[in-house]
């Protein structure tokens, strides 16, 4: 199958999930014990104004017109208002977004520094020191919660040595150093869960590359074994760490939503977590449909990637 | 070797025998024992109550009378935290058990017809997953009310589709086998294959995954109740005492090492236990 083809067929398939999860997000809502009119007027609710607002949310008419209603304004980049504010919430998301994608990313970086240097040795030389490191590290990074985590760096980094601010974001506005340090700690935070799972699968990886005949007829041809393992063992390991660094992203996402509320970082994920507090239903829906919709497009480039490099897999996917 | 000659009795030997083919397991299954130990026994371990404020020992250091220390209202933190594993516990077991009773027929029913029942059980279950666990639970928990049962519900909900999988990869592995095309050819009920044949073959990895998730729902009670959408206050849960420990961090650090380090603990238990099982069960090893 060329590639093209695969691709279209990939997005077909996503159809069906997206209008799912549309459907899911819209539920949600209407399931709310009481009524979002309510909730809007909260102590001001008076018979006249519960009525006002249910009309203007068109809370009367049928469900599933209501869904259409819904889905008909989300296509058009309409994702309504924030019930305090009334403030769209495509604003607020336009302010969040920047913070979340650029601590995700920080902490996907960190996490391959960690993880493929220290998966390539622990699978070359098994039972070796940087093995047992690395199992360590595997079992302990996805025990640890990443809030208590991120707790400990701020008592130890901040309080302690006072190398990092203990909260608070720096826009990069204000300068690339200091940016970059106001989101260490919640991207460490973040990358070490990430890499000890990544740690895993590179050791798991590497090992198994690394009995295949081919690289035994290069260590025959008397290549260094530097080369061999980073010049060819590491590309054909690379196809399953690709992969479950897609299926990671959503554990990434999940995770900044408790990280940015340890560290105050003004992203999507807190707006997540203060709106539900204060049951600001609009900004939740959007947020989580945001934020799924990252995930999803995340794993179809992961997808494609892994096409591109295994041109096996087009056809077997169905 | 003659120390083997002398075995006291044959249940030693099992054990040692167990212990032998997977040392993971049985250490994180030891863990898990003791820590629900300390938990079912709590109120006997520690001479003070969870509940019980002592204002002339604000914010204490760890001391013989407490091991470790007391919060800003003088309550023993090492009752909290052992009363906090009966919380973290109870919703590790129950929301694993419900997602259990439902996941399983799905899964099984799904991996053993196939074809377009497979579609319609695991497509709506491909949409739940789409969303990060803790995001969907953290909606639920805002929009339907706090509170343990509702928790547990929570994450069964997000667990369904997770063990659904599991369940079905099994089963789908398992039902092309010659035994169950044997049972066919016997006459046995589809029902009675499933069940008798299929499920016994394939229930290893779900059990796996059951216990990392059990792992996992601690670590998501922690976080809701961290971030005040889970455990109300004065029930003593780890990620509350977390939350309510970070403003005295700085002068009494035990706050926030006490509990994070139970909740590592717990969760250790049964990724240990998750890991090792596999080990355990029946001469067909994988992973």
């Amino acid at each position: 199958m060329p590639l093209t083809l695969f691709v279209v067929r990939r997005l077909v398939l996503l159809l069906p999930v997206l209008v799912g999860m549309s459907i899911v997000v819209f539920l949600l809502l209407r399931l709310v014990p009481g009524d979002p009119a309510s909730v809007i007027l909260g102590l001001r609710a008076t018979p006249q104004g519960l009525a006002v607002i249910r009309d203007q949310l068109g809370l009367d008419l049928p469900i599933a017109e209501q869904y259409l209603h819904w889905v008909g304004n989300l296509l058009q980049g309409d994702l309504g208002q924030d019930y305090r504010s009334n403030i769209p919430v495509t604003t607020l998301l336009a302010d969040r977004l920047p913070v979340t994608i650029e601590l995700t990313l920080l902490a996907l970086v960190l996490a391959l520094v960690i993880a493929i240097p220290l998966g390539v040795r622990a699978g070359v030389r098994q039972r070796g020191l940087a093995d047992k490191s690395a199992m360590t590290l595997g079992l302990l990074g996805i025990s640890i919660p990443d809030f208590w985590l991120g707790i400990m760096l701020i008592l130890a980094l901040s309080l302690g040595l006072g190398l990092f601010p203990s909260s608070g974001f720096v826009p990069l506005s204000e300068g690339l150093f200091a940016n970059l340090r106001s989101l260490f700690l919640p991207a460490l935070t973040l990358a070490i869960g990430l890499s000890a799972v990544l740690v895993r699968v590179t050791r798991a990886a590497v090992a198994e590359v690394q009995e295949r005949d081919f690289v035994r007829f290069l260590h025959a041809k008397g290549l260094r074994q530097r080369a061999i393992i980073y010049r060819h063992v590491l590309r054909n390991a690379g196809i399953p760490i690709v992969t479950v660094i897609g299926l990671q992203f959503g554990y990434l996402l999940g995770g900044a939503v408790i990280v940015e509320e340890v560290f105050s970082l003004p992203g999507v994920g807190r707006l997540i977590v203060s709106s539900t507090l204060e049951r600001n239903y609009p900004v939740v829906q959007a947020g989580m449909l945001v934020i799924a919709l990252m995930f999803i497009l995340v794993n179809l480039c992961t997808d494609i990637l892994y096409a591109v490099l295994n041109p096996k897999i087009r056809d077997t996917y169905r | 070797m003659t120390a083997n000659a002398i075995q006291p009795g044959r249940s030693a030997g099992l054990l040692r025998r167990i212990y032998r083919r997977s040392p993971a397991a049985n250490i994180g299954g030891g863990l898990l024992v003791l820590l629900a130990f300390a938990a079912v026994a709590a109120p006997w371990l520690t001479p003070y109550a969870p509940e019980t404020m002592d204002f002339n020992a604000p914010l204490a250091g760890p001391s013989t009378s407490h091991p470790f220390g007391t919060d800003n209202f003088g309550r023993d933190v090492l009752s909290r935290v052992l009363h906090g594993y009966r919380v973290s516990l109870a919703v590790a077991i129950g929301s694993v058990a419900m997602a259990l009773v439902v996941a399983i027929p799905l899964g099984l029913v799904a991996g053993y017809y196939q074809r377009w029942l497979d579609n319609l059980i695991m497509r709506p279950m491909d949409v739940i997953m789409a969303f990060p666990a803790i995001v969907l639970v953290v909606a639920m928990a805002g929009f339907f009310g706090q509170g343990l049962v509702l928790m547990m519900l929570a994450l069964a909900i997000v667990y369904v589709p997770i063990i659904a999988r599991v369940m079905r990869g099994a089963a789908l592995g398992v039902a092309g086998e010659l035994f169950v095309e044997g049972a066919r050819a016997r006459g046995a009920s589809d029902l009675r294959i499933m069940v008798r044949h299929v499920l016994p073959n394939a229930i290893t990895p779900v059990f796996v995954q059951a216990s990392v998730l059990m792992g996992i729902a601690i670590l998501l009670e922690a976080a809701l109740s961290f971030i005040g959408l889970g455990v109300e206050p004065p029930t003593p849960s780890l990620g509350l005492m977390l939350a309510e420990g970070r403003s005295f961090m700085g002068r009494a650090p035990w706050l926030v090492i006490a509990p994070g380090l139970a909740i590592v603990l717990a969760v250790l238990g049964f990724n240990l236990l998750g890991n090792g099982l596999p080990a355990l069960s029946g001469p067909r090893r994988g992973r």
